[in-house]
């Protein structure tokens, strides 16, 4: 069949169609979860739900360039496309949605709160990058142990470089040259203080040179970008080069969390004006354009997603809670009692 | 891991803490110690004095000036499989690194559910008497025992030391490990050769007695030992108990004495509300209620935020034997 | 010398107390700490300890006599127990007599206070003249105005005293200010069990005389009778039974006809032979073992572990005395025949009305008769003595026209069988069927019987 020959070349980044379809799928799904989350709470079904609509850029990107069995994530609370990505099972964001005992933290944990051993994400709490120096520490486990090929990805939002573990973090593992990727997650926004009033520079990836790292900016709703700024630096962590800063700018569509009411702080023609940017049709078009997907195969995939979603809400939903006995396990190793 | 069995050795509490922490690195590959100054310097104290030679830059790291990330980075360690030994420098210190020890180390298996653990010790030089003014003498475990999650411990003898130390290491959990400063050079004891642990938890009858318990820790449990050792030729038993483990604590130890001596007195060098004292007398009461033949007494530090430098300011915060005494004395005779 | 003791001010606000009871005579010895008179104010009712050890030299306030606080009630004279070369102190072998001595002389009186119910679960109430260090010590009585020292015992003081049944009012306070301490209380049980045993046999024995004492047997209207330790025993003990055992009842009428002649024709024999009155009662003793062995729950005790069945059936057998009321036992009754138990109960109702009986008689019992129809009652509703499934009485027996066979009318000597049961061992079904096999066989004795 003969190619159109004014069409230019994309970049497609030496991927196949196979893993570019994995990406605009994994992107509805995290969409759709993310959406059924919100939909849940509005029914009254689950108290809460964290959103993080317009991210999926940013997230099915660095998941393709993350390794998995080899690196280590370290999210925060809006990462589900990138934990769907390295291995979370929907089943078990909406576990962790509906507070089922069968959720990876029994239950204990707000929704998106990840924890997974098995697939390399590191159990993380609510508290802003508190988790950036337990990254160090998992990079620094990795090079103590002169283990090749390993890095860790740490992610985190603009707001969190303001804190003071953040800058602790990025300058010890500065320091030490440790195998890490910190990755800002850039949607302009920590709840209600938007980028001007939380730092006096524009872009986040200005700060790296205050450590002695690189740092990068780029569009986090072009995924493709976001693939292979994230694989770049990741490589370079585990070829021993040390930390980079990668800064993906994106834009966050919903309110903080369920709890959080955008209007207050920001319009909705702003909102709208970001829509043009949304990762999610873009990436369409982009596959479209390439040719590794047709408009009926998105459709069915779309559908396929849904439903899947929709199988998976209600066989959790009709799981059970974790019995208030579970509430002492886990504190220590061995009995919760603090009197022996 | 046991080391070639040799005689027991005689040596100081800061001795205790240094031949455990060579053993462990040693022996255990996992382990390793970061904090501030413990490599070149090789500690303030000079604990670690040598250890740079020894085991290399990787495994006695001097981390930047920054106690959050310290704990911070030594629970992303332990989470990843290491044994990571973490120093803060002086007590004082610590307060940055409260949120990573109390919300996420004291939490790490918990909100896991186990999926995580955080095997992590951090070590800390704690109490004054030793000119230390307001920001080099403080206590802390108030602050830090009423937390779930997390393990306290304050030995106040070389061999518990070395018993605790070991036990801490290896326990599976975070581990608070408070050292008297003022005990370091000053209390010298025979520390049993080899590998041993001492499970967290347990306290001990240093001094066997009749007429009034005595529960204290850290470089109190010394003059209080000193104390019941006068009043003994005055005629009176006074049992004294080490509490050495402060979470877990060991209620069977102390309960068994108070229902043999139905009088308890707790000394602790921490200011009195709100301090360790109060968790022990309502436990007692809750418990022993009926074996009670007098109110429980709690000899503490004064309710001020530090001592301070004038040598007066300070031994008006610390307590002296004498106190001490006058205070078994009274609970004897009541 | 010679210590004057006065009257005591128990109570705040209280002006005067009246001796309710002497519990030494003149001549007696007393310890210190020993109680010598109970004395009782509108407050409260109080054995009052002896400051001194001596020997009784007069008793100056009558008993009923109310005296102000602070006037003199005694004279002691102050010396060892036995010392006969005391100044003051009367010649030996007079008046120095011990307990068990005096109790010798005085037979067969009935004493109000004098015999324990249980002794081994609540100490023996004063018996008589009885010192109360035979072991077994009365309960501390508190009340809003009880003694300073009392409000400032310690737990461990109260728990102590409990155990050991110490009376806190007769501990020394050796710890700050005079407080009791725990080991004042343990040294005060130490003591007491000392001089434990030889007081034993005679703490056991009634002892003084009634006349001319205020109480229940002569009630004067308006009166206000002082508790003794038996009436307070006996009430705690029977708000104990109904508190614990829901009570259920039922009965049976019983044709006695046969049995009454029975008895009629034995009991002369009897008399002649042994000496003892033959009465309904061993009759019914016997039917009713019989009919406990038919049915084993009702000889059974309840338990939160389980429903105890004895394997004894001891029969206790309801007292009433003086302002007492004892129960002794009959052990192992079904092994006896109804002269063996007609002899068993004389003996136990002689020593009974003699203050005679002993723990050990009073103490084992399963299951208990109460010879209400003695009283002439038809109809009663005893009160389960605690800790067993079921009481019975017999009552009147009483000639009444009743229908008999062929529905002919006949006159008959009926005697009502009344039962209570302890609802949580019991139910109607077994109980009733109880009775039936009572009544049956009951109703089959008849003079060809064997005594």
């Amino acid at each position: 069949m003969a190619k159109a020959m004014s069409a230019p070349a994309i970049e497609r980044c030496g991927l196949s169609d196979e893993q570019l379809r994995w990406m605009l799928r994994t992107m509805l799904l995290a969409r759709t979860l993310d959406n059924r989350g919100f939909q849940l709470n509005r029914q009254g079904k689950i108290p809460f739900a964290t959103g993080s609509e317009g991210h999926e850029g940013i997230h099915v990107g660095a998941a393709l360039a993350f390794r998995r069995g080899a690196d280590v994530l370290v999210p925060y609370y809006r990462d589900i496309g990138l934990a769907l990505g390295v291995g979370v099972e929907p089943f078990e964001a909406l576990a962790s949605m509906f507070a089922r005992a069968a959720d990876n933290s029994g239950g204990r944990q707000f929704p998106n709160h990840w924890t997974k051993k098995s697939s390399g994400i590191l159990s993380i709490s609510s508290i802003i990058a508190a988790q950036c120096s337990h990254a160090v520490g998992a990079a620094y486990a990795m090079r103590y142990r002169k283990e090749e090929g390993r890095a860790v990805l740490c992610t985190f939002g603009d707001g969190a470089t303001s804190e003071g573990e953040w800058h602790e973090s990025v300058n010890f593992a500065a320091v030490h040259k440790l195998p890490i990727v910190f990755l800002c997650e850039n949607n302009e926004w920590a709840i209600s203080t938007p980028r001007s009033h939380q730092m006096a520079i524009a872009d986040i990836s200005e700060k790296a040179g205050g450590y002695g790292i690189p740092g990068v900016t780029l569009d986090g709703a072009n995924a493709l970008d976001v693939y292979a700024a994230v694989k770049a630096a990741l490589e370079r962590a585990r070829g021993g080069g040390g930390p980079s800063l990668v800064e993906a700018k994106c834009y966050r569509f919903l309110s903080h969390t369920t709890d959080d009411d955008d209007r207050t702080y920001r319009t909705r023609a702003e909102i709208e004006r970001h829509r043009a940017q949304d990762p999610i049709p873009r990436f369409e078009r982009l596959l479209l354009a390439l040719g590794a997907i047709d408009e009926d195969a998105v459709a069915e995939m779309k559908r396929g997603v849904l439903a899947e979603v929709n199988e998976l809400t209600d066989r959790v939903e009709a799981l059970p809670y974790p019995a208030p006995a579970e509430l002492y396990r886990n504190v220590y190793e061995g009995s919760h009692e603090p009197w022996l | 891991m046991a080391l070639a069995p040799s005689a027991a050795t005689t040596m100081t509490n800061v001795e205790a803490v240094r031949s455990t922490l060579y053993d462990a690195l040693k022996h255990d590959p996992r382990t390793l110690i970061l904090g501030e100054d413990v490599g070149a310097r090789g500690n303030v104290f000079l604990i670690t004095k040598g250890f740079l030679e020894e085991f290399g830059p990787e495994r006695i790291l001097d981390t930047p000036l920054a106690e959050a990330s310290i704990v911070g980075v030594a629970i992303g360690m332990a989470m990843e499989g290491l044994r990571p030994i973490a120093e803060i420098q002086f007590a004082d210190f610590i307060y940055p690194a409260f949120n990573q020890i109390v919300g996420e180390a004291a939490k790490t298996r918990y909100r896991s559910n186990g999926d995580y653990t955080c095997p992590l010790v951090i070590r800390t030089p704690y109490g004054g008497g030793v000119h230390g003014a307001l920001s080099h003498s403080v206590s802390i475990e108030a602050l830090f025992y009423h937390v779930p999650g997390l393990k306290i411990v304050a030995p106040s003898f070389p061999a518990d030391i070395k018993g605790l130390l070991n036990a801490a290491i290896e326990d599976p959990d975070p581990v608070l490990f408070l050292e008297h400063k003022k005990t370091y050079r000053s209390v010298k004891g025979e520390v049993p050769a080899g590998h041993y642990t001492i499970p967290l938890g347990r306290a001990e009858v240093k001094r066997p007695g009749e007429e009034l318990t005595v529960v204290s820790y850290g470089y109190n449990v010394h003059q209080a030992l000193d104390a019941a050792a006068r009043l003994a030729d005055e005629g009176m038993s006074i049992e004294v108990i080490d509490l050495r483990s402060i979470r877990p604590m060991d209620r069977t130890t102390i309960l068994a004495s108070v229902r043999k001596t139905r009088k308890l007195l707790v000394i602790h060098e921490d200011s009195k509300f709100g301090g360790v004292g109060a968790e022990i007398s309502a436990m007692v009461v809750e418990e022993a209620f009926f074996d009670l033949d007098a109110p429980i007494r709690r000899l503490c530090g004064p309710d001020v935020p530090a001592m301070g430098y004038a040598p007066t300011l300070e031994s008006e915060f610390m307590i002296s034997t004498e106190r001490m005494a006058d205070a078994m004395r009274e609970l004897v005779k009541f | 010398m010679s210590t004057t003791i006065t009257m005591p001010q128990l109570g705040e606000t209280v002006t005067e107390g009246t001796v309710a009871q002497w519990l030494k005579r003149v001549g007696d010895s007393v310890e210190k700490y020993e109680a010598f008179v109970e004395v009782s104010t509108d407050k409260v009712n109080a054995e009052v300890p002896s400051p001194v050890s001596g020997v009784i030299r007069e008793l100056i306030a009558k008993e009923g006599e109310t005296v102000p606080t602070g006037a003199p009630i005694a004279i002691i004279d102050e010396v060892g127990a036995n010392a006969p070369g005391a100044p003051g102190a009367p010649p030996a072998g007079q008046g120095l007599r011990t307990e068990a001595a005096r109790h010798e002389a005085e037979p067969a009186r009935g004493s109000e206070a004098g015999v324990s119910l249980a002794p081994s679960r609540l100490g023996a109430p004063d018996a008589g003249g009885a010192p109360a260090s035979n072991g077994a010590a009365r309960r501390l009585e508190t009340s809003g105005d009880a003694p300073e020292i009392l409000r400032r015992v310690s737990p461990a003081v109260r728990r102590l005293a409990r155990e050991h049944e110490v009376d806190l009012r007769r501990v020394p306070g050796s710890g700050t200010g005079g407080r009791i301490t725990a080991a004042d209380v343990i040294a005060a049980a130490s003591r007491l069990a000392a001089s434990a045993g030889a007081q034993l046999a005679a703490a056991r024995a009634a002892a003084e005389p009634p006349a001319a004492r205020p109480g229940f047997a002569a009630p004067q209207p308006g009166e206000t009778l002082p508790l003794t330790q038996a009436r307070r025993i006996i009430a705690q003990r029977m708000v104990e039974s109904k508190r614990t055992a829901p009570h259920a009842w039922t009965m049976v009428e019983v044709d006695a006809t046969n049995l009454w002649k029975w008895r009629e024709s034995e009991k002369e024999r009897f008399s002649r032979e042994k000496g003892r009155t033959l009465t309904l009662l061993p009759f019914f003793i016997h039917a009713v073992v019989q009919s406990l062995r038919a049915f084993p729950l009702m000889n059974a005790r309840f338990a939160e572990d389980g429903i105890l069945v004895h394997r004894e059936i001891n029969v206790g057998i309801a007292i009433a005395l003086d302002a007492n009321l004892v129960v002794p036992v009959i052990r192992d009754a079904d092994n006896l025949s109804i002269a063996g138990l007609a002899l068993a109960a004389g003996r136990l109702i002689e020593r009974a009305r003699t203050g005679k009986l002993s723990a050990d008689e009073l103490s084992g019992g399963t299951f208990t008769v109460n010879n209400t129809g003695a009283n002439g009652s038809i109809l009663s509703a005893p009160i389960i003595n605690g800790g067993q499934a079921g009481i019975v009485t017999m009552e009147a027996v009483v000639k009444r026209p009743v229908v008999v066979e062929g529905d002919a009318i006949a006159i008959r000597a009926m005697m009502n069988v009344c039962l209570s049961l302890d609802h949580r061992v019991l139910d109607g079904a077994v109980a009733s069927a109880f009775l039936l096999d009572l009544k049956k066989r009951l109703q089959a004795m008849g003079p060809a019987g064997e005594l």
